[in-house]
């Protein structure tokens, strides 16, 4: 049973290491799931920028890491 | 099978279960080798029947769910999943964290497990079987989301399911060839690989499954994985750490 609980809080850890990347993620995705359709021509241009907003997330998140150590 | 469409997934699946494999074979080779191949063996095909049992139980729900849904909460996990991975590539490559060494952690984990006595001769060994147990359903799980995350999204279940059976073919071969860790694997590199890969296709499907129109459709895909690996690139050097400067003292200074 043990076993199966380490599995679990192994595999939950998969997905949040950093808890501030992981919440940087869901708030971008969300802004972009729940506000780019109500904008106009988003279709075109949303795309793109869900992945700018992911790259940036990930630079600023790598960087301040790099600056704590 | 489309093999330009099967491709990219499959070269994902492949290259993350690898990783994924090589985990799991450094400690099934540490039990295998302090208490007994029996009973290591005994862990290594529990695991691999559990994770066939979740597979059958969950696999057939996923036809279910509407494919804008599956797009949706798949792509969120894979950039959790590989955003992460990236992420800790980064670090490590820049020197920020250490390098992950599969010769240290097979020394570590024969430590450990001679620390806990020789086990009884004939009898099996639950040290050694939950061990490989859990070594194979940890790395198993992440084997198995891998390769529902990479292939469902797309309907390419198949696909993805070879790239992960191709890895564990490999590595149980080089694992019976050498008979130790595969620590000259490039770990590291093959972690950035991976997780610019899953970057990209996390990103491909949340947007899909958000409804968003990607240029040029699948071939998106293409520039998605040049442009993570552009921005994971460019990260390692901005991430680098600078050695401190060598300050010039005077004398009268130091007095």
């Amino acid at each position: 049973m043990n076993a199966l609980k380490t599995a679990w809080e192994e595999f939950l850890s998969l997905f949040i290491d950093d808890g501030s990347l992981a919440i940087g993620i869901l708030v971008w995705v969300a802004i972009v799931g729940l506000l780019f359709p109500r904008l106009p021509n988003s279709t075109q241009w949303g795309a793109p920028l869900l992945f700018v907003g992911l790259a940036a997330i990930l630079v600023e998140n790598v960087l301040r890491r790099a600056r704590k150590s | 099978m489309n093999w330009t469409h099967a491709g990219p997934t499959i070269l994902a699946a492949f290259l993350a279960s690898f990783v994924e494999f090589v985990e799991a074979l450094t400690i099934v080779l540490a039990v295998g080798i302090v208490r007994g191949w029996r009973s290591a063996l005994i862990g290594v095909f529990s695991g691999v029947a559990f994770l066939t049992v979740l597979v059958l139980i969950f696999g057939p729900a996923l036809s279910r769910v509407p494919i804008h849904v599956l797009q949706l909460i798949l792509g969120v996990l894979l950039l959790l999943f590989g955003l992460r991975w990236l992420r800790k590539a980064i670090l490590r490559a820049a020197g920020v964290l250490k390098l992950h060494d599969e010769a240290a952690a097979f020394e570590k984990e024969t430590k450990t497990l001679k620390a806990l006595g020789l086990p009884t001769t004939g009898a099996t060994d639950m040290i050694a079987v939950t061990t490989s147990f859990k070594a194979v359903t940890v790395e198993g799980l992440e084997v198995v989301f891998i390769v529902i995350a990479t292939g469902a999204a797309s309907r390419m279940l198949p696909a993805a399911a070879l790239g992960a059976t191709a890895a564990g073919l490999l590595v149980v071969l080089l694992g019976l060839a050498v008979h130790r860790p595969l620590a000259k694997v490039p770990e590291n590199t093959l972690k950035f690989s991976v997780g610019v890969l899953l970057s990209a296709f996390g990103t491909f499907w949340t947007g899909a499954g958000v409804g968003l129109a990607w240029p040029g459709e699948d071939l998106s895909l293409l520039w998605l994985v040049a442009a993570f690996l552009g921005v994971g690139l460019t990260a390692v050097p901005l991430a680098r750490r600078k050695p401190m400067p060598v300050v010039e003292t005077s004398e009268s200074e130091v007095l």
